[in-house]
């Protein structure tokens, strides 16, 4: 896998800023955070790839083997996943909110009606 | 290129695409479904980059709840992204243009992907691998890190999910004024035969998965944080197919609330009862006169404590959002 | 694990595989909505069905066999409904199955791909 280089991060590159792309330059609230998804995920990938161990096997400690990936970004991400969703259901539910009270969940409209009072 | 290097490969440009199709697509319900996909990519990635544990969860959580949250909260806010709009993409795309450029030129100095003399294999991840099994006595590297070497980290992140929670909670809960529409759930219920008889044979068994999963974590992949998003899916199947009402009376609202706060109280207590047994904060050896068993029962304990949470904790927020929704009929 | 068990599993692999293919190509090129998802289904039973199959004559360790079987189990169980309910779904949405085949235009293809 030696040939890989450094072409797992810079996937991981592109997709962030796909993400972050999503996030600045788009209007629908639900969309920014859908976006937001995508980098959390990227970030996921980008430390998991760091973890890993060419010819090595999940570090599940079995007798006769002695190369294991790195555990310790598995626990980073593990619980960090479980985080990322409790915290994107907090963004839906102010994004819910808005709606309720402004009647749209587009950028500029929320704008327009701020400035408008 | 060996085999490994060309299903990377696949599926990262796999994830690319469905990156760039999430970009450009207006249907907001595409959209979601497509983020979906996107989350099952990546857990297939973990796996292939040996995180079972991490892949295991991405699957339930970026390919299921996730999903099922963005879908309950788009039958609310509105299914089209508004087309036009007065935004600068071109100014953005430079942004971004720059931004990644700037990232990559960082990765430039890292070692090569899959190397095993890395620095970031240097440092800590050594001892885990060598000392575990004698210092805690479980297979399972990723448990054993979790649950008592970064034990105070875990019980951070529990209680971010506990705030969440109740964030969600207070967010999205309505006074006690009964709604108009609570009606339409019962009357479309007739129709779901085939579904709900599938569900009554599947939610046992989801139920008696999400049970090993939590108590097999120590000698496989899993544990309480997987556990409890499983855990919590059965009750989602329940109260999609049987209307939110009805779930409510098989999981009564309070003492939902209270569990998940009873979760976070056994996590610390556990913690409180090593400080009192004269060892450090959350140090499992002081649970018993063997070292060894004491963390073995330490982990049950803060695992069980993880699991109760986080099950409680996705519960309380999808029904938060369903009951705010109360349309019946959100199926994916 | 003798020859004949590697090429019964070998057959078993390949077929699933060649069937996997035939579903992905039949989802694009099939006309609606229905035809589509009825390609989808046949990948999603037969041709896991086959590759589960095929990765139980692999396996010596029963451990392993009893985890594959009740994956197949499950997959057995939950697909057809999910099909069920997408095509019920999709006919409540006012989808009808197009009988006719149009020929040229694949402009009612591509309207029920949006509304899916």
């Amino acid at each position: 896998m030696s040939e890989f280089g450094l072409f797992n991060y810079w996937v991981v590159m592109l997709l962030m800023m796909i993400g972050f792309y999503i996030v600045i330059a788009q209007g629908n609230l639900v969309k920014k955070l859908i976006g937001l998804t995508l980098f959390q995920t990227s970030v996921f990938i980008m430390y998991i790839s760091l973890g890993k161990i060419e010819g090595a096997t999940a570090p599940i400690l079995i007798e006769g083997v002695t190369l294991y990936s790195n555990p310790l970004p598995h626990v980073l991400i593990l619980t960090a996943i479980v985080v990322g969703i409790a915290t994107t259901a907090l963004g839906l539910a102010l994004v819910v909110r808005i709606k309720e009270s402004y009647g749209t969940v587009e950028e500029d409209e929320i704008h327009a009606k701020d400035e408008s009072c | 290129m060996n085999m490994e290097t060309v299903i990377n490969m696949v599926l990262l440009s796999l994830l690319v695409v469905t990156a760039i199709a999430i970009v450009r697509i207006k249907d907001l319900f595409a959209a979601a479904m497509l983020a979906g996909i996107y989350g099952l990519l990546s857990a297939s990635f973990f796996v292939m980059m040996d995180a079972v544990d991490v892949a295991f969860t991405e699957a339930s959580v970026g390919a299921g709840i996730s999903t099922l949250l963005m879908l309950t909260t788009l039958a609310m806010t509105g299914r089209f992204e508004k087309i036009s709009g007065n935004y600068r993409p071109r100014l953005a795309l430079v942004l971004v243009a720059l931004t990644g450029a700037l990232l990559i030129y960082g990765t430039l100095d890292m070692p090569a992907f899959g190397t095993a003399a890395a620095p970031v294999h240097e440092h800590v991840a050594p001892r885990y691998l060598n000392d575990s099994y004698a210092e805690i006595g479980i297979p399972n590297a990723v448990t054993s890190v979790l649950a008592s070497y970064r034990g105070f980290d875990t019980f951070g992140e529990v209680v971010v999910i506990f705030t969440a929670g109740i964030g969600v909670l207070a967010l999205l809960m309505r006074a006690e004024k009964p709604t108009p529409r609570t009606q339409t759930p019962t009357a479309s219920m007739h129709e779901h035969m085939v579904l709900r008889i599938v569900a009554k044979m599947l939610i046992p068994l989801i139920l008696l998965f999400g049970l090993y999963v939590q108590f097999h974590g120590e000698y496989g992949p899993g544990g309480g944080f997987q556990a409890g998003v499983i855990f919590a899916s059965a009750f989602f199947l329940y109260s999609m197919l049987f209307g939110l009402s009805e779930a409510r009376k098989v999981v009564n609202h309070v003492v939902v609330q209270i569990l998940a706060a009873l979760g976070v109280l056994l996590y610390g207590s556990v913690g409180i009862v090593s400080l009192m047994n004269g060892k450090n904060f959350l140090d499992y050896s002081a649970l018993s006169a063997d070292a060894v068993h004491g963390q073995h029962l330490g982990i049950l304990a803060i695992e069980l404590g993880v699991g109760i949470t986080v099950t409680t904790v996705m519960i309380i927020i999808f029904f938060a959002f369903s009951g705010r929704n109360q349309i019946e009929g959100e199926k994916d | 694990m003798t020859i004949l068990t590697t090429y019964i599993s070998w057959t078993f692999l390949v077929l699933g595989g060649f069937l996997c293919i035939s579903g992905a190509v039949g989802l694009l090129r099939f006309p609606d909505f229905f035809t589509r998802m009825h390609a989808a289904s046949v990948t999603d039973t037969l041709a896991t069905a086959l590759i589960i199959l095929g990765l139980l004559l692999q396996t010596d360790a029963w451990m392993v066999q009893v985890k594959l079987v009740m994956v197949l189990v499950f997959v057995l169980l939950t697909s057809p409904t999910a099909s069920h309910a997408l095509a019920k779904a999709a006919l409540h949405g006012g989808l009808k199955p197009q009988l006719k085949i149009a020929r040229g235009s694949n402009k009612a293809g591509q309207q029920s791909e949006a509304e899916a």
